[in-house]
């Protein structure tokens, strides 16, 4: 049974994946879809940053936490610097250091 | 075969295995603590190749969810990709069948984000996404791997958990100057946050579709904003 499952499972992600690779045909899309597309990032990442960062352990919105002051940091790194290594370095550096000495 | 796109292709994904490797680990660790066979759980990291959405899986299923919801949630959880797939789908309608098919199963929101930016610039850009794309692959399944067999030797201390959201975080640090991005941004993680406690990490999918909306709407009435 599991073994069904988890090929099943391999199928649908595999076909979220690949479905509109096949089936989209770049000259059937107009301008304005073409644009859309180009949020996709900034519309789909950051649904998976906030929870991350706002809800801790119990599952409950919390702000006054570690994880809300580095992500603040990352951000303002972020922001300034435009740099991706940068952002990341920020934001676990001042997360360890108020993990390990506050 | 293009090395040297291949080797940036690596090269640009290497920060984001940071949070990979602890969850790989965590993955095999607690696929063996909810009583899953070890070859099930590697097998299920190759065959799915999605973090979050196996995790969810076996979490359902050892709790004796029924066939239907533990596949509905990895379809809601992998929904994702589809907005992946319809970007990709402007550059790829000229790769051959099998690099479509291969560069599919590949297809993370890691590899989506680091090579998105050299496809939209450069025509041979499959090399990069092979790069990116087998890269996460291959520590998605040693980490894995690992799990199962050499337990979670990270320290949870370091809290890598949070390298999740900092590496995804850094993937948009170009367009947060953008105030166009900026407003997407912030409606899709408000989104979220309002829509997290629905079933099935719902909130992924929805929020994105909430915040391309907003996009749409951005594009219509402030033109001035979108260029």
């Amino acid at each position: 049974m599991i073994w069904i499952l988890i090929i099943i499972a391999g199928i649908i992600t595999f076909m979220m994946r690949y479905s509109l690779i096949a089936l989209i045909k770049p000259e059937n899309l107009n301008d304005t879809t073409k644009k859309v597309l180009g949020y996709v990032p900034s519309a789909v990442f950051p649904a998976m940053i906030f929870p991350a960062v706002f809800f801790n352990k119990a599952q409950t919105l919390q702000f006054n936490t570690f994880e809300v002051y580095a992500f603040i940091c990352a951000l303002i790194i972020g922001y300034i610097s435009k740099n991706t290594i940068l952002t990341i370095i920020s934001g676990l550096a001042s997360y360890w250091i108020m993990i390990f000495f506050l | 075969m293009n090395k040297k796109i291949f080797y940036q292709g690596i090269k640009d994904v290497l920060p984001m295995l940071i949070p990979v490797v602890p969850f790989g680990l965590i993955y095999g660790v607690l696929g063996l603590e909810l009583g899953f066979d070890p070859f099930v759980i590697i097998a299920s990291s190759f065959i799915i190749f999605g973090g979050a959405s196996q995790l969810a899986f076996i979490q359902l299923y050892s709790i004796g969810a029924s066939p239907f919801i533990a596949l509905s949630s990895i379809a809601a959880v992998n929904s994702r990709h589809l907005l992946y797939g319809a970007v990709f789908s402007q550059y790829f309608s000229f790769l051959p069948l099998r690099w479509k098919l291969l560069l599919s199963y590949l297809l993370t929101d890691q590899a989506f984000a680091v090579s998105l930016p050299f496809v939209q610039k450069n025509k041979d850009f499959k090399y990069h996404l092979l790069g990116s794309g087998v890269t996460l692959w291959l520590i998605w399944q040693v980490s894995t791997i690992s799990g199962v067999f050499l337990g979670n030797f990270i320290p949870q201390e370091l809290g890598l958990a949070f390298a999740i959201p900092i590496t995804f975080l850094s993937l948009l640090v170009k367009e947060l100057k953008k105030i166009d991005h900026l407003i997407v941004m912030i409606v899709s993680g408000v989104s979220s946050i309002l829509l997290y406690h629905f079933p099935f990490k719902i909130y992924i999918i929805a929020s994105a579709l909430i915040a391309l909306v907003v996009a749409y709407f951005l594009i219509k009435n402030f033109k001035r904003l979108t260029v």
